[in-house]
């Protein structure tokens, strides 16, 4: 399943949903990615999360089709929204259902580690200074290229 | 007219997310794109800036033509 959204969601409601879908599984590992309040020591008030609608669909279905393919997963939930946002709010979810818990912790980082590097997405944070672009960090990369 | 469309800080940096532009005869790939629009928006020469055609990336020097949807992708920075 997945969903590119501008509208909030529960992760709580949607992880309890993911495992009553994945009766068989042994294992489900999560992520939820929150909107922070503080950036580099400077407050972050809102979040706008920019996207290139076309290519942002085929990019996260095909992390989510690879993520299939590399792991052994009874099923794979990925929830990632766009728009604006307040601090606290979550903004990507991933969740993984596997038979054994080492592929559904390592799916979720997998997917986790490519939508911060590959997805379309741009971050702007807004705070008392004014607005500024955040761009992927070189741990992010570092992060990315441990996957091959 | 080809369709541009500007992400991130090049929407800021350029003054609009998307614009309309007749390209010139000499611009036939992403890379001579690249050099016709860096003259006056030098942002858009930077190595790091990924170049999608009709929505697909496009690695490399990619054919462009006159009725495509060209985006220019600074890092991205989802999840």
């Amino acid at each position: 399943m997945i969903r590119i959204q501008a509208e909030p969601f529960d992760p709580g409601a949607e992880l309890a949903g993911f495992a009553a879908r994945a009766p068989g599984a042994g294992a489900i590992a999560s992520f939820t990615g929150l909107v922070r309040n503080d950036s580099d020591g400077s407050e972050v008030t809102a979040l706008e999360l920019e996207h290139y609608p076309a290519l942002t669909e085929k990019t996260v279905a095909t992390i989510g089709e690879d993520a299939r393919a590399r792991f052994d997963l009874a099923d794979l939930a990925i929830i990632h929204r766009h728009g604006a946002m307040a601090p606290g709010e979550p903004i990507v979810f991933v969740a993984a259902a596997a038979t054994h818990r080492r592929a559904a912790f390592d799916a979720v980082d997998y997917v986790m580690d490519r939508l911060k590097t590959e997805a379309p997405f741009w971050k702007r944070e807004r705070g008392p200074e004014g607005a500024r672009w955040i761009e992927a960090r070189s741990v992010d990369l570092e992060d990315r290229a441990r996957w091959g | 007219m080809a369709r541009l469309l500007f992400f991130g800080r090049l929407r800021d940096s350029i003054g609009t997310g998307a614009l309309t532009a007749a390209l010139p005869d000499h611009v036939r790939d992403t890379e001579t794109l690249r050099s016709w629009l860096g003259a006056r928006h030098p942002d858009l020469r930077d190595s790091s800036v990924r170049i999608a055609v009709n929505a697909e990336l496009a690695p490399g020097n990619a054919a462009v033509a006159d009725e495509d949807e060209i985006a220019f992708l600074p890092p991205m920075s989802g999840g």
